[in-house]
């Protein structure tokens, strides 16, 4: 789960990162009078959206007073900001943040995700801050400092001021540093977090330490035991038909192809949508319903795949293990009488009782193509696209 | 031989008196698996299935002289279960459960790291299909039938895409040393490489089938041992050429977050260690049966 960079702000604050002074706003009225709470003369105003990149977007704008500020909120607030990391489609702005302008004197890089190698987590540091981390490991490799930390122990003192002074930071400044490291690293270990980076850290002209943008991710199998995590998910951020299915327990990501796709299995459902691209077409989504294949979880995937307006041809991929053919194919009738489809239908069941099932679907009054290897399945669906 | 399984290994079901542990303990019976109780906190003492129930890990190995076990606890107390397990001297344990925390999969494996290797556990899973050694014994929740009992092994990340490569490889009379689903986790309890090894050492092995997906290093890393370590052949499938770069693909670690995560970099970097790569998830039986002819 993602959340916003004012909400992963406050919650490095509270681990000890300093951040710049800043309100969240979600009117202009309300935005020029933060303004003058926060002081100074100059204010950064930033568009809440889950996306980096937001600069480039037009999204983060530099006020000189007050009611610039206001100006700036009002031109961003209920529009889509569209960056290199939405898609086309872009993400609705809804909330503002409101900061002091920071007085930059070094922009650095720091981040820490989980090594999957040396199951540990991993802190990445770089002095080329303000860049993507994948732009520095073109451009500047060499500036790349890592850090694999024991995580049965925690992240110690003289690990992060070796980073610190990999950093070139000042002697006095170290002890100011070795905390924000410190404190990035509690805080993914603390809350479960699957990612953190702070992208700038900057050092100020004030010789600051500053959080100047922040991202956070999180474990979604550890949500249940961090209830103020959890509370901060935006789902006006997430992709629509992808928060009716994460809501109804179907994994489900939406893609630009026409070929629907109903599968039980994360693998099966890759492997499915792989020989459709090889019989030359395009999956519209992944979609897993899960191992079991249970009929109410077929009849959500049927409602969710026919609300996409892409889809011209529907497949249905179904391995039965324990959960044999016959009763599948029996939630498979059930689900098509409640729900209408005006487009295709390729069934391919496999697994236990698969002659059982098939011929539940054929004695039904279904309209649908019966396959039955993976590459049949595909090739038919592909072909269905013709018609 | 087969691996981590067989006839006679000793197998007991934490989470036993649930519904989950209740109706797969019976399909592991009906396969001919060697289930001899089972653990449900508080309720040692009693019978269930015909089998005695005990309130510890320790008390069911003292009291059956156990080697493997099988979870079906729930995400939230999945991670404790397995330190139990291996704490009493399970050799083998399997985790079904889908929904571990991946900073409770570290936790559990700095725990194991207390034991040398020859008395370490391994751990199967999670978010997995279990292990299966055809015609021996069954210790997970697949379709027993599908599996034909044979000379080729078996490791990969997702269960019904597992299924898929097994009925293929039964539909071209192609049997199955043992099955190991290692589970789509980011963190997991085995690798493909810790399974690989045990095939290598396996007599009754003689070609392992790696059914990988997008995301993480583990795929690339059980090539580059493969081909140090291995004279047995490998061939792989890689789940995911459609997979848009950092998305979740419904398992966890189904995710492309660096170089050599996507399906195409990884196929690339398999065939540099001379493994064979199935092109597609039709053909993974007759790519293996192409193979093992060729031996």
């Amino acid at each position: 789960m993602d959340i916003h960079e004012y909400q992963a702000k406050k919650i490095l604050s509270g681990f000890g990162v300093t951040i710049p002074r800043g309100g969240i706003v979600y009117s202009p009225e309300n935005a020029e009078n933060k303004a003058r709470e926060i002081g100074g003369s100059k204010w950064v105003v930033k568009a809440q959206v889950h996306s980096g990149a937001r600069g480039k977007a037009g999204g983060i704008i530099v006020c000189n007073s007050p009611l610039e500020v206001a100006q700036a909120t009002d031109k961003l607030l209920g529009k889509k900001l569209v960056t290199n990391q939405t898609g086309p489609d872009g993400k609705i702005i809804n909330r503002i943040y409101i900061e002091e302008a920071t007085d930059i004197k070094k922009e650095l890089y720091l981040g820490l995700v989980f090594d999957r190698s040396s199951e540990s987590i991993m802190v990445v540091a770089s002095t080329e801050g303000g860049m993507s981390v994948e732009e520095i490991s073109k451009k500047k490799p060499e500036t790349i400092i890592r850090s694999k930390i024991e995580v049965a122990v925690g992240m110690q003192q003289f690990q992060a001021r070796e980073i610190a002074f990999g950093l070139g930071i000042e002697p006095k400044l170290i002890a100011r540093a070795t905390n924000t490291i410190i404190g990035c690293y509690r805080a993914f270990s603390e809350l479960d977090a699957t990612m953190v980076e702070v992208n700038p850290l900057v050092i100020s002209n004030q010789e600051q330490i500053l959080a100047l943008d922040c991202k956070m991710s999180f474990d979604n199998n550890a949500l249940f035991r961090r209830n103020q995590v959890s509370e901060l998910r935006d789902k006006t951020q997430e992709n629509q038909s992808e928060v009716y299915a994460s809501d109804r327990g179907l994994n489900y990501v939406s893609l630009n192809g026409n070929i629907g796709n109903i599968i039980n299995g994360a693998g099966l459902a890759m492997a499915s949508m792989d020989m459709i691209k090889l019989a030359g077409g395009e999956p519209a989504n992944f979609l897993d319903v899960g191992g079991g294949a249970t009929p109410e979880k077929i009849v959500k995937a049927f409602k969710l795949i026919s609300m996409d307006e892409k889809v011209k041809v529907i497949l249905v991929n179904i391995f039965a293990g324990i959960n044999r053919c016959d009763w599948v194919a029996e939630g498979i009738v059930q689900a098509l009488q409640k729900i209408e489809i005006k487009v295709p239908l390729v069934i391919r069941l496999a697994g236990t009782n698969v002659d059982k099932g098939n011929k539940i679907l054929k004695e039904s009054k279904i309209n649908y193509i019966e396959a039955s290897t993976l590459e049949d399945a595909a090739n038919k669906a592909v072909k269905a696209l013709g018609k | 031989m087969s691996i981590l399984i067989d006839k006679k290994t000793k197998i007991i079901i934490q989470g036993f008196t649930g519904k989950m542990g209740t109706f797969h303990a019976e399909e592991m019976i009906k396969y001919g698996s060697n289930v001899v109780g089972g653990v449900t906190p508080g309720k040692g003492g009693l019978k269930h299935l015909n089998l005695p129930v005990f309130n510890t890990v320790k008390d069911a190995v003292k009291n059956t002289g156990a080697t493997a076990s099988i979870l079906f606890v729930p995400p939230t107390f999945a991670a404790d279960s397995a330190m139990e397990a291996a704490d009493a001297g399970i050799k083998t344990c399997v985790a079904i459960v889908d929904g571990i925390p991946s900073h409770d999969m570290i936790r559990i494996k700095r725990y194991m790291r207390r034991y040398s290797r020859t008395e370490k556990m391994t751990l199967v899973g999670p978010n997995c299909a279990g292990v299966i050694s055809p015609g021996k014994a069954m210790l997970g929740i697949m379709p027993g039938h599908i599996y034909k009992e044979g000379r080729v092994g078996i490791i990969g990340r997702s269960g019904t895409l597992g299924y898929e490569a097994a009925q293929q490889m039964k539909n071209l009379n192609i049997g199955i040393s043992t099955s190991v689903g290692i589970g789509g986790d980011p963190i997991n309890g085995s690798s493909f490489k810790d399974i690989l090894e045990k095939f290598e050492e396996d007599a009754e092995t003689d070609a392992v089938l790696m059914i990988g997906e997008i995301g993480g290093p583990q795929e690339v890393a059980a090539g580059q041992f493969a081909k140090e370590n291995m004279k047995k052949p490998i061939i792989a499938y890689i789940a995911g050429l459609t997979a848009p770069k950092g998305r979740v693909m419904g398992h966890a670690g189904a995710i492309v977050s660096a170089y050599g995560e996507s399906a195409v970099e990884k196929v690339e970097l398999l065939k540099e260690c001379g493994v064979i790569i199935s092109k597609n998830p039709s053909v993974m039986g007759e790519t293996v049966k192409s193979v093992i002819e060729k031996k």
